[in-house]
């Protein structure tokens, strides 16, 4: 009998294959973190021994952790895989960043308005997403096969019913598809997977000592000098890590010992908050993410 | 997330090493708006400690300010998603939870309890070992309780729990849960589910959740969380069945290597196994199953595996690998359920596609034998099904499929229907077995065919396939045109609407699942004309593009001319030659092309007449002109 990662695993195959099999141009968005990781340690097993048959794409906001791009870089050379980076050039001129635009217009211009012009560039007509129906409520009831029309809108009406292990990745010209092969994992199982696996994470998921300042409550490290110090702020040294990794000013830490994988799921089992907490984009308002999502977030 | 267990603090890695080898169980919920579902599913997420302290602390404070417990912890606002369903107070779709306990993780379908039901219901079920179905103790066995009753059988989980809910509303009775449950066994038994357990609880305060109740010390048997962790859903038949593997995808990553990709569907295999090809029937053995950590020795039932072979034959995705001992059926007919879950309704005639396995063929129903009325299980006869509605079926596809009855393998008796135009799914469906016709008709082999009937005749055969309103100009125009072709020596045939549903179509009305069959019998005697040698001139209202197309996809490629007789409904009106618009009006006529029966309008025609601009002459001339051009009349 198949234990549950098994089946788990056994199924997010079968979806990568099944777009691949059926589809023209398919990406696999790379975030960098822990989900991805996972999400690329299935591809390069679905595919084996051919190589991965789509490119990673990875949309830089140019405020990721330092350690994150070079973890990406070593990774595409050491697996050698496509990598294409998208940076939005209209990002870049207006010099958008999270302070002065605050979190929400980052967010859009970088992330959202960055994943649309990447995927209409490279005509890619199907993105893999790391994506967990566990994240998030209206995360829930989104599909694994989740249509998207030309414009990238996400419209309820227009999901299709998933049956037994069929799905329909036919589409109309223009229409594209998000594809979420890790819908049916948890963060507990994702964490179990990395274990199993000795799968390589970014290094900031380990309790470091790192230069942080407090804000609003939450720990921000400073990762480079971009990031301004208010009134009376100076940089402190603390014992930290990061559950969730995205742009850094706004990724919260926690100050933690965990320094080994295992330490990190023990923390998380007794953890008393989730893992949402820690990214602050999901704060803005009540249903948020589900705006997001029909605006093309992924 | 706190969970329970003290080994976390304590000793992590033997934590780790005994969640290793949970095994993962899906379940689904059924029951109606009142029932208490979403409850329930809230509060057994609260019991297996999923919960973190921030949502808890969210909890709350949506339980005061939008709660319907009075201020108290409102359980269902943990599962209620979407901002728009949530002021509603209901959910909209199917939606997965998760949550674990020491033994298992669970993956929870929760569907909602109103209109969309069955389609949505049968969505969540076919992933899904077990069944709750709940009940509301004050309430009884309901006709919703009989529809979710026979949507979890029709799907066919083997793993059925009674919750009988909300049992602190009477009283804890023992009397009400033994009446309940009695009234609930007979009718099961008609519907074929035996594995049923009863549970008496009450999601709201907890009660046989996930410890026996005080307050139903007359209960002595599982509490629900109990019988989830421990019931066995693994079918033996399935485990130690025989081998089917739909291949996937061939994996070719240089000329050495040839390795075919997929999930088993049923049985083990180990290298050295002899296997068929279907529905080729070609045989070889397993020579490996490749992983990126080494060769495995065996792979049973669930996994996603890549295999090689002894031999070198020709299999693509679609095929079906099975083990020789007993073989899947291989058929073009089928009986089979159908649930439709669009709105456009299903006609019989139509061509779909079918996904089933990995497989996508065109199919379409033949007959559509009788519709099952899901709250009182009648049959009733109809012509067309609606959404959600359910049908029994005869289906046929336009190639030979290897299958397994959906009550032996759901992997490859199962299936979905796609519609050719939007690419939506529009239906699932369940195999019963192959119609013996399909396996007794086999086409008779004809030395003199299409290209020999042509030669003789000294022309390349065609259709010529006229489409537009009532009254727009098409028999007219058609008949002008078949003259031409015939003063220029073509061998041709006029198949006229009205003419052909006087003899042929005689038994078919203007409904439109008789439009459908009206078009599919025309086509396929203008294809028969075609093999004939002959040009064929339809001239046809047919109203809908997936009937002209599949017209169309009969014939070879530029075999098949669309023309569409372009004519404002209103200047059609004001012809009327047949005076069939004015019957129309006087409400003598139903189902008026046009009026309140659709007309689609060809998007792409071959040739387009605007019959406001030429004259039927100068139509004739744009015909041939364009005939001509192409080396159609050559």
């Amino acid at each position: 009998m198949l234990t549950h990662i098994q089946r788990l695993e056994a199924e997010s195959i079968h979806i990568m294959r099944e777009v691949v099999a059926e589809c023209e141009h398919p990406v696999m968005l790379y975030s960098i973190g822990k989900d991805s990781a996972v999400m690329l340690h299935l591809a390069v097993k679905a595919f084996y021994p051919s190589k991965l048959p789509f490119p990673l794409l990875h949309v830089d906001t140019t405020w990721k952790f330092r350690e994150m791009i070079e973890f990406r870089d070593v990774m595409a050379k050491k697996l050698g895989f496509d990598l294409i980076v998208h940076i939005n050039p209209e990002g870049v001129k207006k010099g958008i960043n999270p302070f002065t635009h605050g979190s929400a217009i980052h967010t859009d211009i970088w992330k959202t308005e960055g994943l649309k012009q990447a995927l209409d560039k490279h005509g890619f007509d199907v993105a893999f997403g790391g994506a967990r129906r566990d994240e998030e409520k209206s995360r829930a009831k989104e599909r694994i096969f989740s249509i998207r029309s030309a414009q990238h809108r996400w419209d309820p009406k227009l999901q299709r019913p998933e049956l037994w292990h069929l799905y329909n990745a036919r589409k109309n010209p223009g229409e594209s598809i998000r594809v979420f092969p890790l819908s049916n994992w948890t963060e507990l199982d994702i964490w179990q997977y990395i274990h199993l696996n000795n799968i390589p994470i970014v290094p900031l998921y380990f309790a470091k000592e790192r230069p942080v300042v407090e804000r609003d409550g939450t720990l921000i490290m400073v990762d480079d000098e971009r990031l301004p110090m208010r009134e009376g702020e100076s940089p402190m040294m603390k014992k930290v890590r990061f559950r969730t990794l995205g742009c850094y000013p706004l990724t919260g830490a926690i100050e933690s010992e965990a320094s080994s994988l295992v330490d990190i799921i023990q923390e998380m089992l007794l953890a008393r908050t989730s893992e949402r907490q820690g990214r602050l984009i999901d704060h803005d308002s009540s249903g948020s993410m589900e705006k997001k999502k029909q605006e093309g977030y992924f | 997330m706190a969970h329970v267990s003290d080994l976390i603090a304590e000793d992590i890695d033997l934590y780790l090493k005994t969640h290793e080898n949970k095994s993962l169980l899906r379940f689904i919920t059924c029951g109606s708006v009142d029932d208490g579902k979403s409850t329930l599913i809230g509060r057994m997420l609260y019991e297996s400690k999923m919960l973190f302290e921030d949502q808890l602390a969210q909890l709350e404070v949506d339980s005061k300010k939008i709660g319907t417990q009075a201020g108290d912890l409102d359980f269902a606002l943990l599962v209620d998603g979407l901002a728009a369903e949530r002021e509603q107070g209901i959910t909209i779709d199917v939606a997965y939870r998760f949550f674990s306990t020491d033994k298992r993780k669970f993956i929870v379908a929760d569907t909602p309890g109103h209109e969309q039901y069955t389609r949505n219901m049968v969505t969540g079920a076919s992933t899904a070992d077990v069944a709750i179905i709940l009940i509301d103790a004050r309430k009884g066995v309901l006709t919703q309780t009989r529809r979710h009753s026979y949507l979890v059988s029709l799907i066919g989980i083997q793993h059925v729990v009674l919750a009988i809910n909300k049992l602190d509303m009477v009283g804890y009775s023992e009397e009400v849960y033994n009446q309940i449950d009695m009234d609930y066994r007979s009718f099961a038994k008609e519907i074929e589910l035996n594995n049923i357990i009863t549970i008496p609880m009450s999601a709201l305060k907890g009660d046989n959740i996930t410890s026996l109740s005080d307050n139903t010390p007359w209960y002595r048997g599982e509490t629900l969380m109990g019988y989830l962790e421990n019931v066995q859903v693994e079918d033996v038949n399935v485990e130690s069945g025989v081998f089917r593997m739909p291949v996937q995808w061939v994996n070719r990553p240089n000329l050495d290597f040839r390795g075919y990709s997929g999930m088993i569907a049923r049985g083990s295999v180990k290298p050295g196994d002899l296997i068929r090809v279907l529905p080729s029937g070609r045989e070889s053995r397993v020579t490996r199953i490749v992983t990126n950590d080494g060769d495995l020795t065996q792979a049973i039932s669930g996994q996603s595996i890549t295999l090689t072979l002894a031999d070198e034959i020709d299999i693509s995705r679609g095929d079906i690998l099975a083990a020789t001992e007993i073989l899947p059926g291989v058929a073009d007919q089928f009986e089979a359920t159908i649930v439709w879950m669009v709105d456009e309704s299903m006609l019989p005639g139509r061509p779909y596609l079918m996904k089933i396995g990995t497989k996508t063929v065109t199919a379409n129903v033949s007959v559509l034998k009788y519709k099952v009325n899901v709250n009182t299980l009648e049959h009733v006869a109809g012509t067309k099904l609606e959404l959600n509605e359910i049908g029994i079926c005869n289906l046929s596809t336009d190639q030979l499929i290897a299958f397994d009855p959906y009550k032996e393998d759901h992997d490859i008796g199962g299936f979905i229907l796609i519609d050719r135009l939007t690419n939506n799914t529009v239906g699932a469906g369940m195999l019963h077995f192959a119609l013996r016709r399909s396996q007794n008709i086999h086409w008779q082999a004809i030395n003199i065919n299409k290209q020999a009937h042509a030669v003789i005749k000294g022309q390349k055969p065609f259709i010529l396939w006229f489409t537009g309103l009532s009254g727009s100009g098409k028999s007219t125009i058609a008949n002008l045109v078949e003259k031409k072709l015939y003063s220029l020596g073509k061998h041709t045939y006029l198949l006229d609407g009205d003419n052909i549903r006087h003899g042929l179509n005689k038994d078919l009305g203007f409904t439109d699942a008789d439009r459908v069959e009206n078009i599919r019998r025309i086509a396929e005697v203008a294809k028969l004309m075609v093999d004939a040698g002959q040009i064929v001139v339809v001239s046809f209202i047919s109203p809908f593009q997936s009937e002209r197309r599949m017209a169309r996809e009969l014939v070879e490629q530029g075999e098949f001319f669309e023309v569409f007789i372009d004519t404002p409904i209103h200047v059609a009106e004001e012809r009327d030659p047949k005076g069939l618009y004015k019957k129309m009006r006087r409400g003598e006529l139903k189902n008026f092309t046009g009026i309140d029966s659709p007309y689609e309008a060809p998007e792409n025609p071959d040739i387009h007449i605007n019959t406001t601009k030429l004259s039927p002459e100068q139509a004739v001339d744009q015909i041939v002109n364009y005939l001509t051009h192409i080396g159609a009349l050559n």
